[in-house]
Parts: structure tokens; sequence; C-alpha cells
């Protein structure tokens, strides 16, 4: 197909055609799909464009949703995928879910029954208006040729801007056969849409007041650093300042794990100091985070000593959880930049040493046993710092849900912005496998791995074709205990050792491995385990790396419900 | 503390924004009072004035996350004291009833009479929520055939002209 067609803005084309060319206006060359009737005559439109727009045959579309999540995250550019009407579109809603938790931009094209045919519960009939309102930022139904261009437009617009999200289109079948004059201009701005608060420099002042003022200030940073490019303003902002400073799950990647002032990860199985920390800091800034209760378990208890200065694009989250003295409503590379123009250059470090010391008590209650266990069964712990030693400084990894996420989280060393990608506010199991093949795709030059348990594993177990078909060179590090090792830490601790339906009989994953076609191996020994994860991290296609782990491992430290974070717990 | 907020929330005319607000209310467990909408003094742009029964705090957060949704120019929680409101009820009466006794309570309620037919009158009265119910329950005595009330029509003291917010939001995203 000759590239010089798509320059010209006034052609008639069907609104399928149409679908395809908006694409490319937006610069997309990669989407996730999977077709059937509603959306036939779009896939029609996409053949002969393999060159500038690759089509992904995912197997299912929830692992469609979660490969354009993956891209998203990875590239910091707007996921794309594609479905057709009633199951097709439905499927996709755990991946809106997850996207609209954790604000990533993806744009879901999904076909609609003929219009006439709308609210008669025809064939492969959904009302997909009415079952993603609450799952995205925006939606919004085509019903003519001639509205697809600017709902289109609309769609990645609002997908991208402010805090990002989610977004749906619903296209019915006689707008995607219909023809209309084809003409994109890219959105702009809406009337209605403030996507970056202006920020007030009268409370930038009166925040570098206290800042000033402060003798144990503490610095909390959430994804909002990574998703705004904030992660340079960030790291200058604390060097001036000196603070220490924590990341939530989702925001651990915008700052080196090394640096100096990094104290680690906030959160229920976050690290010791910063939880303990955080009910004895005086300014507590939270920098593009939303104060998840997995955050601040007990609120009622959580750092109520401090004045809270709040950062974030999204002016409904401040005193949403957290009652906030100082709201910093705004894009925070651009508040963080100001902000560290009126704070003064400071030195906190016998408060960042409090932090320091906690560290080591950790170390030695927890991780030096994790690192190096005495007993013979293999713990995921040394399976992360294994992984360390052998991964390139910019590996993403991604991460599924359960107890693997959390020692991953906690002891993966992160070196480069946007390297981890996991489902945090909606913790969808399942999520790891396609989100690990959308970011390769989205980043081939980095190395990429995806660390999961084996119950998330067998939800989207699908996508292995995927990733064979695609050729797509993606680590997977199974970590396998065959039990649902999270809910079964949960039920030994708070449930009586009562492990209702959480062992798990599993296949075999190494037969499993070769029926895809995805090279593999299987690990039960210490002595091996070094060599396989490089044997994994040096080949040149897909690897599964499954090692065998302790069966009934607990995930310390721990905050436990109900709690408040200085009661985080060693053991 | 529960007490009556009033939303008002100025959005665009669009298909399936009622249900973008209204799932805020459901999914907090918020049931409403009443809910009216039109289009207000800006062409195209739409005012939905919605009563809860909530905490202060809770308006007020419910309040930006519909302020929050892409198509909302503005959302606003107001209490009773800072809004000025009324209501409009129709009263269909039997007309065997018409007598000297029905034209006093109409009186005393200041309330019209603005159908007539051969079986029944229709009586119509605007105000609060409590007059428009205190009138029905006289006009039971003389039997009422039906009765409908309409939601609250709302303006708020402390708010600026809509068109001052929207020239700021003009600005901001300039």
């Amino acid at each position: 197909m000759e590239t010089t067609t798509i320059k010209e803005k006034t052609k008639t084309l069907t609104g399928a055609e149409a679908v395809v060319k908006c694409l490319l206006e937006e610069n997309v060359n990669l989407l996730f799909g999977y077709p059937g009737g509603a959306i036939m005559p779009v896939y029609d439109a996409l053949y002969g464009y393999e060159k500038q727009l690759r089509h992904v045959l995912v197997r299912h579309e929830q692992g469609a949703i979660h490969a354009a999540q993956g891209y998203a995250r990875a590239t910091g550019k707007v996921g794309v995928c594609i479905a057709t009407s009633g199951p097709g579109a439905t499927n996709l809603i755990t991946g809106l879910a997850d996207a609209m938790a954790d604000s990533t931009p993806v744009v879901c094209i999904t076909g609609q029954v003929h219009s006439h045919l709308l609210g008669s519960d025809a064939f492969q009939e959904t009302d997909m208006i009415g079952l993603s309102t609450t799952v995205t930022k925006w939606n919004t139904q085509a019903v003519r040729a001639e509205d697809i261009p600017a709902a289109l437009a609309k769609a990645f617009y609002i997908a991208r801007t402010g805090r990002p999200g989610p977004v749906l289109i619903d296209i019915t079948k006689d707008a995607q056969f219909g023809k209309a004059e084809f003409r994109y201009e890219k959105c702009k701005g809406l009337r209605s849409y403030v996507p970056y608060p202006k920020v007030d420099m009268e409370k930038v002042r009166q925040a570098a007041t206290l800042i000033n003022k402060a003798k144990r200030p503490f610095l909390l940073f959430g994804q909002g650093v990574v998703l705004g490019g904030a992660e340079k303003e960030l790291k200058s902002f604390l060097e001036k300042t000196g603070m220490p400073a924590a990341g939530t799950l989702l925001g651990l990647s915008a700052l080196p794990t090394d640096h100096p002032q990094h104290a680690g990860m906030l959160g229920m199985h976050g690290n010791y100091a910063p939880n303990l920390l955080t009910n004895y800091c005086d300014v507590l800034i939270a920098v593009g985070m939303r104060f998840d209760d997995r955050v601040t378990s007990d609120v009622n208890r959580y750092a109520k000593q401090a004045k809270i200065i709040h950062l974030d694009v999204d002016a409904s989250e401040i005193n949403k959880v957290v009652k906030c003295d100082l709201p910093l409503p705004g894009d925070c590379k651009e508040t963080l930049h100001l902000l560290r123009l009126a704070a003064n250059s400071n030195d906190h470090s016998a408060w960042v040493d409090e932090f320091k010391k906690l560290r080591s008590v950790e170390y030695e209650a927890v991780i030096e046993k994790e690192f190096f266990p005495e007993n013979s069964a293999l713990s995921m712990g040394e399976a992360l710092r294994l992984l360390n030693e052998t991964k390139s400084p910019d590996t993403i990894l991604v991460t599924d849900v359960g107890q693997h996420q959390m020692i991953a989280s906690r002891y993966f060393k992160f070196e480069t912005c946007r390297s981890q990608i996991t489902s945090g506010g909606l913790g969808t199991m399942g999520f790891a496998l396609p989100a690990a093949l959308g970011a390769k795709m989205g980043a081939p030059e980095r190395d990429v791995v995806a660390v999961i348990g084996d119950g998330g594993f067998q939800m989207t177990i699908q996508e292995l074709a995927t990733i064979a078909q695609e050729k797509t060179n993606v680590k997977i590090l199974l970590l396998n205990n065959n039990f649902l090792g999270m809910v079964r830490q949960w039920q030994e601790l708070f449930f009586d050792k009562r492990y209702s339906h959480t062992e798990m009989q599993n296949p075999d994953f190494q037969t499993l491995a070769k029926g895809f076609g995805i090279a593999s191996k299987k690990v039960t020994e210490r002595k091996e385990l070094k060599g396989a994860m490089q044997e994994m991290m040096s080949s040149p296609s897909a690897y599964l790396l499954e090692v065998v782990v302790e069966k009934e491992e607990n995930v310390f430290p721990m905050i436990p419900a109900g709690a408040a974070v200085d009661e985080v717990r060693l053991c | 503390m529960q007490n009556q907020y009033t939303l008002s929330v100025f959005s665009e005319h669009r298909i399936g924004m009622l249900m973008r607000l209204t799932t805020l209310l459901s999914r907090r467990h918020v049931n409403i009072e009443s809910i009216t909408c039109s289009e207000c003094e800006v062409e195209g742009i739409f005012r939905y004035t919605i009563v809860v029964c909530c905490d202060e705090n809770l308006a007020n957060k419910i309040a930006r996350q519909m302020e929050k949704q892409v198509e909302v120019f503005k959302a606003f929680a107001h209490s009773g004291c800072e809004t000025v409101f009324r209501e409009i009820a129709l009263y269909k009466v039997p007309l065997k009833t018409l007598s000297g006794q029905l034209e006093l309570v109409l009186r005393k309620h200041n309330a019209s009479v603005v159908a007539l037919e051969s079986s029944f009158a229709i009586v119509e009265k605007t105000g609060h929520e409590e007059d428009l119910l205190s009138l029905l329950r006289e006009l039971k005595n003389f039997g009422v055939l039906e009765f409908a009330r309409s939601g609250r029509v709302a303006m708020s003291k402390p708010m600026k002209p809509l068109q001052d917010y929207l020239n700021e939001m003009e600005l901001y995203n300039n």
C-alpha cells in the first residue's frame, strides 16, 4: 500500500478504512486484537497494511488489552486494541478496569451490531457503552461513518493527556460499511476538559517554606512521576533537598534502586523503614500517588503527625483519602521543578541514616534469609538475586499478581525509568504474560522479563501461542510453588491454616512450553539456578524458566489488615 | 453528619452522561433523593441538579469526581442554606369534591387550578418538598386521583456565573 494515499486529507472512505487511516495519522504502528463478525469490515481494511500497521493476533481479547497496556507502560505511547462486539468486547472489561486503576493510556476499538439492531438483543450485542462506563476515562459510540475520525481523534487525545486512562470507541457495523469524506484533524483540546491544572505559585512558595523548615521531610513517589516524565525533576529535587524518598509499587522505577536517598517500597509488603518512618516524619510530600489503601493501611493512623503536601495532576485525588495540608494540583514535572527552585539546599543525612539502619534490620531479619536460604528448597528471593546479577541495566520487569509480585518488586534492581510493569490497583492475575508481550513489542531493544506465579500463568497461558507466532523474545521466569501463594499465606496467618482451595495440581509446564514451541527449562536444584538464569537471559528467542520454589514461603515485612503503617511486622 | 446536599453539575449534552454521574453515587452506596436536568443559560451546556443525603466531606469528593469526567465542565456540592430551590407538583382531584372547602385549602397553600375537566381538576403548586407534601395531605381529604412531584431545581448563592468558570477553563487550556 502506498503511503502517499494517507496524506490525502479529503477522500471518500468507508468507516472501516477511516479507522485504519486514523490509526496511521496517530502514528500507531502496532495493535493487538481478535476478529469477529461485527468488526470484520475493519479487519478487511487492515488487510494489506501489514507493513505500516502490524496487527498481533492474540488468543483471547483479555490478552489483547493487557498487551496494549504493556506496550503503553513500556513506551509511554497509547496502546491500541481491537475486538468484536458481544463476548469479544466484554473480554476487554478486566483490562479496561486494570488500565483505569493504573492510569494506562489505551484506546479500545470494538465492533457493534448494525445500528438498527441496537437494543434489540441482537446476536453478539452487548451494551458496551453501559458496560464500560465505569471502567473508562471516556467512551463513545459511532453510528455513522462520518463520526469516526473525530471520535478517534478525541479518543487518543483523552487517553494520553492529563491523568492517562483507557478509552473505548464502539463502532456499529453500518458505520464501518458506510462512506464518508475523510478528513482527519488531531484533537488539541476540549472545552470541558482541563488536563493539567494550573500550578499555584503561592502554594509552591508555601510548600517550599514547609520543606525548608522540616526536620524530617519524607517524599513518596508514585507512577505519576513516570507518567509525567518527571524522573529527572524528582532526582534533582531530592538531591537538592537531601530528603529520603520511597516509591509506591508502580512508582518504583522512577528513581534508581541504588540511589542513596531511595528508602525502598511502600505498602503492605513494602520495606520496613519507609512504612515505619511514615509515622515519624514531620512533612510528607506525596508526588503522583493516590494513597491507595495498600499504602496507607489504617488511614486513621497514617502520618497524623505530619504536614502533608500532595502533588497530583488529578485534582479529585487531593483530599480523597488523606486530608492534605497543602494541595498542589498540576503536572508534577512542572511542580517538582518549581519546588526545587523554591526550596533550599539541605542536608538530612542523619535522617536518611535512620532509614539505612532500619534497612539493615530488615536485611538481617528477612532479606538475607531469602537471598541465601539455609534449607534446600529454592526461594523466590534468591531467584530475584540471581536475576539482578544476570540482567542488563535497562531490563523491564513485568510481574503478575501475588507473592512473586511483591518479592520481585522488593528485590529487583531498577536502573532505568519505565522498567516496572505490573497490575497494581486492580491486582489482575494473568496480567503479566500478555503485558510482557506488549512491552517487548514496544521496546524490542530492551530485555523484558516476566516474573509469574503458577496461578496467574494459567490464567492467560494461551498467549504463549501469540508469543511464539510473533517470535517475541520474552523471558518468562515462572516461580512455581504449586499454590496460590498469597492467599495461602493469608490462610496460614489469619484463617487458622485452613488451606481452602489454594493448592494446585499443575500441568507439566515443560511439556506445555514444548507444545507452544517455546524453549524452556525447569530448575529444582540451587546449583543449576544461575546457569539456567544466564541461559534464559542470553536466549535469542522466548524462554520459559520454571523454578520450583519452597511451597509455603511467606512474604515479609507485612502490615496486617487494619494495622497502622508503623505496626509493620518482620515475621 | 448526614445532610441534604445539592450537586449542580454542568456538562456537555451527551448520550451516557447521566450514567457517568449516577454510577459515581451508586458505587459509594449513595441514594438519589431527586434529579433534574435541562439546558442552562449557556447554549449547549446542560445542568444536572442532584439531591443526595450524605456527609459534607463525601458530597465534596463526589463533586470532584463528577468534575473529573472529561465532558463535565464544573460540579459543585452545596448545602441547603447555600441554595435557593423549588419543586413543582401536580395534583389531580375528582371534580365532585370541588367545594368551597377545597377553594380555601388552595388559597391557603397558594396553589392554582391549571386544568378543569368534567370529572377532575388539576392543581399546581410550587415550593419546597414539605410545602408540596403538606398540600397533598390536605387534598387527600377530598380524594387525590394522581400526584406527581418534580425533582429540585436549584441555584446556589456562592456560585459565580458559569461563563466566568468557562472563561477560566479556556485560559488554562491556552
